[in-house]
């Protein structure tokens, strides 16, 4: 890995990180999500190759990881902040007035979408977000482009004073190419920051100017060569145009190489989706009689072309929902070409659904709420343990925190008129709850409701690929950081009953999870708090500190499928012609959780060595 | 040279790490690549895919009824992702019973040593050896020993040879 100018095979993301340490980025926030979650540790990790010094944080949340990277800008130095698309909405309050004030050293806000979706909550478009917030907005279409932009995005910032948002989607994220890399160029970027409370204290007074400015600002960026659609020229003299961006021009450009001389019609691939080059809106009135727009996942450089007549979203002839893969765009282009459909594909198959891994301290969790709790009400959140509603142990999933407030909402809805609640039992992630967890509970607290919050720690942020929590102490670079406990926080929340068990001694948590229900309907009970701790066995390291019992069904099973259904362990298969559950000893990793499970004690742990 | 490959399995199966390997050895063979992965909730045991088009192409994603092999991990995914195939395309299974497809019990192999985690090298030294893939054995092997982590790589390296000696249906008489 001595020699940098080579060839490298980079993940989108992978990508993304290497262009910000080469283009002498002195500060990296973000806060993991699919499809965004390689961006920040790849930072960190050509950082530490390159020997390059800069601080990258796995902040607390988008909003506050935005916010860091904005004073360093401030500051005169080259910044950016890594989330998913959700995370903007998270972000969106700094980020707004940010695009008004403008920046000082270039500042990246790095949003990536998930159409499809694929792992995310909706399938919204980080580039109308852009617009909305008047803010430039690139859109890669590969991996190499994402890297590129990177050095485009700062030097267009630096030049308007601008923040710019880079917004890759899944399908450039998580897709791998050959890269060439470099070193680093030095770029001494000392700390300066120039007091101008007009522009950083901006009060109501001043910010009509300053949207002025950002008007004019985004006038001149429409106007910029240098962001102007680039033609892939068809035949000569066609009349007939498609403009796309991201990877639907990917694909659309080898789909039109693929359908051969029917394919030779002018393609323009829009790089920069908004402010869009005006001249470009102009000259393609005056150019062509069909015109096709490809992009996603929303109409934006569609509703900036402004024309009637066009070809696109608002026509009906590209879907409005989901992910433009090849297939959808080459039944576009067929029709939109005047060609027969394609051949119909097989229907396919649906896939195995995900589930969380054999041994995970969370089943064991879930497994005690819901025997203990069988009429109780389950708000859970984002992250693996989403997937405890394969087996009814969650009932709800919002957003990032939102259990908590929807714990309290549920406990005001029925106690209102004083009648008798249902066990209301909160689910939420360690990491989760240090995210926006935390003001959920003070007001939950503060405003009198009645529920029992578990919080599922593991240790880690386990979904997105084990970044470090608060309470880890350990910082994105690997090196320690002071540890912030769950538990301090929770009594500082004004929480009086709080409970720390590992969920794998069943018995313990179930009789905790009964105390704490005496507890919340006591005259002077409001909330519990149990924190179930057992490390993510992902982590081999951590598994090694638990008992492994060798797990076996015996004769005993009738075939009864309480562990299929409702326990979900992946390591527990039925065998169709037997009628009976059989451990799959590939995947058991010998928890021994399965055996209070049984309700004909037909499953049996032995031994319990460490 | 154009070649496109779905890698099919499920999460925990070491589709990922496959990938890497066929991506990187595009590379010592001086080709183009581009690859799509499945990240996210998926991979905890659900299905999952990844596409990988070596040669001069733009978009990273396969398109139904175009790949020209399939390395399928996990029988089940059959019904799921065949479709991705052309008609003339090969499917490489790891599966207990022999197939229409070119079928090898790499989790039984893989098991036998000790390691049913590298069922997903074995399957690919098999594929290599039944010689539909666009790199040799050398190539990948070199991959294996540049990209494997230190403490896996002798059992990955091992996990690989047993595939490119094994002969069809899962048998190690060839062994």
């Amino acid at each position: 890995m001595g020699d940098h100018s080579q060839q490298r095979i980079l993940m989108g993301n992978e990508a993304i990180g290497r262009g910000l340490i080469e283009e002498g980025c002195t500060l990296a926030a973000a806060y993991p999500g699919t499809p965004a979650s390689e961006i920040l540790s790849s930072v960190s990790a050509f950082a530490k190759e390159t020997g390059t010094a800069l601080h990258a944080e796995w902040s607390i949340n988008e909003k506050v990881a935005c916010e860091t990277a904005l004073a360093n800008s401030m500051a005169g130095r080259r910044s950016a902040v890594a989330m998913k698309q959700v995370g903007l909405n998270v972000a969106a309050d700094p980020f707004t007035r940010a695009v008004y004030l403008g920046v000082k050293g270039g500042f990246i806000l790095i949003a990536a979408d998930d159409p499809g979706p694929h792992s995310s909550q909706t399938e919204q478009d980080s580039r109308l977000f852009a617009h909305f917030a008047k803010a430039p907005v690139f859109d890669p279409s590969s991996p190499r482009e994402a890297r590129q932009m990177v050095a485009e995005a700062f030097a267009l910032s630096e030049k308007y004073e601008i923040p710019v948002v880079l917004r890759p989607t899944t399908r450039v994220c998580h897709a791998r190419q050959n890269v060439s890399c470099r070193m680093p160029s030095a770029r001494p970027q000392k700390a300066a920051f120039e007091k101008d409370p007009g522009r950083w204290v901006a009060t109501p007074q001043f910010l009509t100017e300053l949207h002025r400015l950002l008007n004019d600002k985004l006038d001149r960026i429409a106007r910029e060569e240098a962001f102007a659609p680039i033609l892939i020229p068809g035949a000569a003299g066609t009349r007939t145009c498609i403009v796309a961006s991201g990877v639907a021009y990917a694909h659309t450009s080898e789909l039109l190489d693929a359908l051969g001389p029917e394919g030779r019609v002018d393609l323009y691939h829009v790089r920069l989706a908004h402010p869009l080059h005006r001249p470009f809106v102009e000259e393609l009135r005056r150019r062509y009689e069909k015109v096709l727009v490809l992009e996603e996942t929303d109409a934006v450089i569609e509703m900036q072309l402004g024309a009637c007549g066009l070809k696109g979203r608002a026509s009906g002839d590209v879907p409005r929902q989901g992910e433009l893969t090849p297939d959808v765009i080459e039944q576009i282009l067929r029709k939109f070409l005047d060609l027969p459909p394609a051949r119909a594909a097989l229907a396919a198959k649906r896939g195995t659904r995900p589930s969380l891994c054999a041994g995970c301290g969370h089943r064991a969790a879930f497994w005690a709420i819901r025997e203990t709790f069988p009429k109780g009400i389950f708000p859970s959140d984002i992250g693996c343990y989403t997937l405890g509603m394969n087996f009814g142990a969650v009932d709800t999933c919002h957003c990032m925190g939102a259990c908590i407030g929807q714990g309290a909402g549920f406990y005001h809805a029925y106690s209102a008129g004083g009648s008798q609640f249902p066990t209301i039992v909160v689910t939420i992630g360690d990491s989760t709850f240090f995210h926006a967890g935390i003001p959920g509970l003070i007001n939950a607290v503060s405003q009198g409701a009645h529920f029992i919050l578990v919080i599922l720690d593991n240790g880690t942020t386990a979904m997105t690929g084990h970044q470090p929590t608060p309470q880890l102490g350990v910082r994105a670079d690997g090196s320690a950081g002071r540890k912030v406990f769950i538990t301090e926080i929770v009594r500082a929340c004004g929480v009086r009953h709080l409970r720390q068990i590992d969920p794998y001694d069943v018995a313990a948590f179930t009789t905790a999870l009964k105390e704490a229900d005496a507890f919340i309907r006591s005259p002077e009970g409001d909330i519990a708090v149990l924190i179930a701790s057992h490390p993510c066995v992902v982590d081999r390291t951590a598994r090694q500190t638990q008992s492994v019992f060798a797990m076996e069904i015996t004769d005993g099973c009738i075939g009864c499928r309480v562990c299929i259904e409702g326990f979900e362990c992946p390591a527990i298969l039925f065998d169709e012609e037997k009628q009976r559950a059989q451990i799959d000893q590939d995947r058991c990793i010998g928890c021994g959780i399965c055996v209070h499970v049984c309700p004909s004690a037909a499953i049996q742990a032995e031994g319990g060595k460490s | 040279m154009k070649q496109q490959i779905v890698v099919s399995g499920i999460g925990g199966q070491g589709v990922l790490f496959m990938t890497r390997i066929l991506a990187e050895s595009a590379v010592e063979c001086k080709e183009e690549v581009l690859t799509s992965e499945t990240h996210g909730m998926a991979m905890r045991g659900g299905t999952v895919i990844s596409h990988v088009k070596v040669g001069p192409f733009t978009s990273p994603l396969i398109r139904m009824g175009e790949a020209d092999i399939g390395l399928f991990l996990h029988a089940g995914n059959r019904e799921v992702h065949q479709g991705f195939l052309k008609p003339e395309g090969i499917i490489y299974m790891n599966a207990p019973q022999a197939g229409s497809a070119e079928t090898m019990d790499a989790t039984a192999i893989a098991r036998r040593h000790g390691a049913p985690v590298i069922a997903n090298l074995v399957l690919l030294g098999f594929a290599i050896r039944r010689g539909g893939l666009f790199c040799d054995a050398a190539t990948v092997e070199a991959v294996i020993r540049r990209i494997s982590p230190p403490r896996q790589l002798d059992l990955n390296l091992e996990g690989f040879r047993l595939g490119l000696s094994s002969c069809r249906s899962g048998s190690e008489d060839s062994l």
